[in-house]
């Protein structure tokens, strides 16, 4: 789609799923990044909701952050009901590497992030620099939805899931992010409604996902703490592997 | 010391020459998680030293005296006491685990041979009291030796039981247990200079209790709003000033400090002093914010000062101050241009505390790597050391560490990329009198002297 061998501010060793990026230019988009950072901050909040019980200081900084880029976005008058696929961009440019957003004007040695494994504990989303609470994120590693070694199609449905997430939060306003404070006290936060709102093409996403969360009362009985395959089931969910 | 590569410091001055003394705690390569330490804490002569863990358990050290024979020997901390804390609990209502892990121990002054201490999980408080007992009585008259009743009838003649000596035991028990205070999670108690008071503060609400009295807290500050959507803000660490009992400062994820003068109010909502540091502008970026929460807020001894800890720095301010801080120290700027990176694995919420030395001279505080640095107020100058079991020779000096952030590594020198972002050093405590500084570095606790002590 794009030729490759154009030139790279940064060595890039990696194959031809990579090698899309090289005609975007040097250092992706500020918006690209903007995007990006979004995105995560998505999965982050939703995962945090999932489980026993949310730091309330985690959860309000990321909301705090989401907001801040929407209300940037918004001020920037992008993403009018735009989703992506509308600039006629691969939709690998989504994913791009979180070590990309770091990376501001640097000399040669910044390097581009090689997202083999074993590469020091900064250069991407590694595993095993994941310093979260067992408790809190209970993420495999072969499924972290970052890492840029995932093949092509997954990436693509992934892809489609934070759209969804993504347009419904353009099309409802500002308080949306609120609804995830909302019943803090006494919700209980059921992973599988998040994902059955998720995963339907049909319009509910991160938020109608999220009411059903204030909604739900908990089951008799039942405890937050997800069982680990469940867990998987959903990771798996995520990447579509 | 700062820029003295890979040598160790000149001795004289104020400088200080770190050594290792002790470290307690397992030597293998996987760390139960029950056994992380979550809170360092001397009492208030440093001959205890207490630390709870992940577990709920609590083990106090303490203080061997001196030798005379070997006058240059400090003296060690050795176990004195282990009990556990807290257990973990459930709440049936909203289906939820409430951990065990012990947030925070805060020491009471110490009034009779007991000692006591408050230790908090998320949910409670809990004061226990450390007694000894090296003493037992003998010859009772209506038990035999091993507790069985006598018959009254055999009994012919009575005598006066005595006291014998016998090993000591150090006893822990839970005199008071304050419960049922806090929806959201415990992240701070202080103890008040009345000795009779003390608050505890969640991420919303800050409640003064009476240390007698367990079924009855105040309210002083309450931030939640009236609806939840609306929150954006809130408290992250709160203390009583060292002095003054009317006054305490609550910190918050935003980056500010409130002062707040019980004398106004009963509820302490509104500020008497508001600090907050202007945002510069040029370094602004979407992580300001959460690099800004402060994590942890300390008085000086004097009280004159007070210090805060966000993610990069620790800021020195004066009370009567409010526009900015007086000094800026900064931890580990490297990592400023890697924000995403540890945003992405969570690393950017991590709660460092810091900590005072005796005089107001000196502050301490953790960062990665098994790294901590120091900062002389008086000399202007920095050091950063490192916690390992590599320099754990009795008495080794610890060479002072030096991270670089591009360009050639020099020898010693490690680059940003290859810290361990796992080995942090979150809670730290520095003695209230003397040069010995303890170090918690995951499950294990480092003690560290100074040699000219």
């Amino acid at each position: 789609m794009f030729a490759r061998g154009l030139k790279r501010k940064c060595v890039d060793q990696e194959d031809d799923g990579e090698g899309a990026l090289a005609g975007f230019g040097t250092i992706p988009s500020y918006s690209l990044q903007r995007q990006s950072l979004l995105d995560m901050s998505l999965v982050k909040l939703q995962l945090c909701h999932m489980l026993v019980e949310p730091n309330l200081c985690r959860s309000v900084l990321i909301a705090n952050t989401v907001r801040q880029i929407q209300e940037e976005m918004t001020r920037d008058g992008v993403g009018q009901g735009a989703a992506p696929q509308s600039t006629g961009r691969a939709p690998l440019d989504r994913l791009v590497s979180t070590e990309i957003l770091c990376r501001t004007v640097r000399g040669p040695e910044a390097g581009c992030p090689v997202p083999d494994l074993g590469d020091g504990p900064l250069q991407g989303p590694l595993p095993e620099i994941c310093t979260v609470d067992a408790a809190e994120v209970p993420r495999s590693p072969q499924s972290n939805p970052w890492e840029m070694d995932s093949p092509r199609e997954s990436r693509g449905s992934f892809q489609k899931s934070l759209d969804q997430i993504f347009e419904t939060l353009e099309h409802k306003n500002h308080s949306s992010m609120e609804d995830l404070f909302s019943d803090m006290d006494s919700s209980y936060y059921d992973l599988d409604t998040v994902l059955t709102g998720m995963m339907t093409s049909a319009k509910p996403g991160l938020c109608d996902g999220l009411e059903g969360f204030a909604a739900a009362a908990p089951p008799p009985g039942s405890t937050c703490k997800s069982d680990l395959a469940e867990v998987d089931h959903v990771v798996e969910i995520l990447v579509e592997t | 010391m700062a820029g003295a590569g890979g040598g160790g410091c000149p001795a004289g001055g104020n400088d200080f020459q770190w050594c290792f003394s002790q470290v307690k705690g397992a030597v293998d390569e996987d760390v139960a998680e029950a056994d992380i330490i979550s809170t360092v804490e001397f009492n208030y002569s440093g001959d205890l030293l207490a630390t709870g863990d992940k577990g709920g358990r609590v083990v106090i050290f303490q203080r061997e005296q001196e030798n005379k024979s070997r006058p240059h020997s400090r003296g060690e901390y050795n176990v004195y006491s282990t009990f556990q804390s807290h257990e973990p609990e459930f709440d049936y209502l909203k289906s939820l685990e409430i951990e065990e892990k012990i947030n925070k121990i805060r020491w009471l002054p110490q009034q009779n041979a007991a000692h006591f201490l408050l230790s908090t999980n998320d949910k409670t408080i809990k004061l226990w009291k450390i007694s000894e007992r090296d003493k037992r009585a003998e010859g009772y008259n209506l038990k035999d030796e091993d507790g069985r009743l006598r018959d009254p009838f055999r009994i012919t003649a009575l005598r006066v039981p005595i006291l014998k000596p016998m090993d000591l035991m150090v006893e822990a028990s839970p005199r008071r247990i304050f419960a049922n205070a806090h929806t959201y999670h415990i992240n701070s108690i202080s103890v008040n200079s009345d000795h009779e008071t003390y608050l505890s503060a969640d991420d919303l609400r800050i409640n003064l209790w009476h240390l007698e009295i367990t079924d009855r807290s105040f309210n002083i500050v309450d931030i939640k709003p009236a609806n939840m959507e609306e929150l954006t803000e809130v408290i992250t660490a709160a203390e009583f000033h060292p002095h003054q009992c009317n006054v305490f400062v609550y910190s918050s994820s935003k980056g500010t400090i409130r002062l707040c003068d019980m004398r106004s109010s009963a509820l302490c909502d509104r500020h008497s002093k508001f600090f907050e540091e202007p945002e510069d502008p040029s370094s602004r970026s979407f992580f300001s914010e959460i690099i800004s929460s402060i994590s942890d807020v300390k008085f000086s001894h004097s009280g004159r000062y007070m210090m805060t800890r966000d993610y990069l720095s620790v800021k020195v301010w004066d009370l009567n101050m409010e526009n900015r801080p007086v000094e800026t120290h900064q931890v580990h700027e490297y990592l400023r241009s890697k924000l995403c990176s540890l945003y992405e694995n969570d690393c950017i919420f991590d709660k460092f505390e810091c900590c005072w030395n005796g005089s107001d001279s000196a502050i301490m505080t953790g960062s990665y790597n098994n790294f901590f640095r120091m900062f002389d107020r008086n000399a202007r100058r920095d050091v950063t050391l490192e916690a390992s079991r590599e320099n754990s020779k009795p008495r080794a000096s610890l060479k002072p560490r030096k991270v670089c952030t591009g360009g050639k590594r020099k020898k010693d020198e490690i680059s940003v990329d290859s810290l361990d972002f796992n080995k942090k050093i979150l809670h730290t405590a520095w003695h209230p009198m003397e040069n010995i500084i303890a170090v918690a570095a995951t499950n294990n606790l480092y003690i560290f002297q100074d040699k000219i002590n």
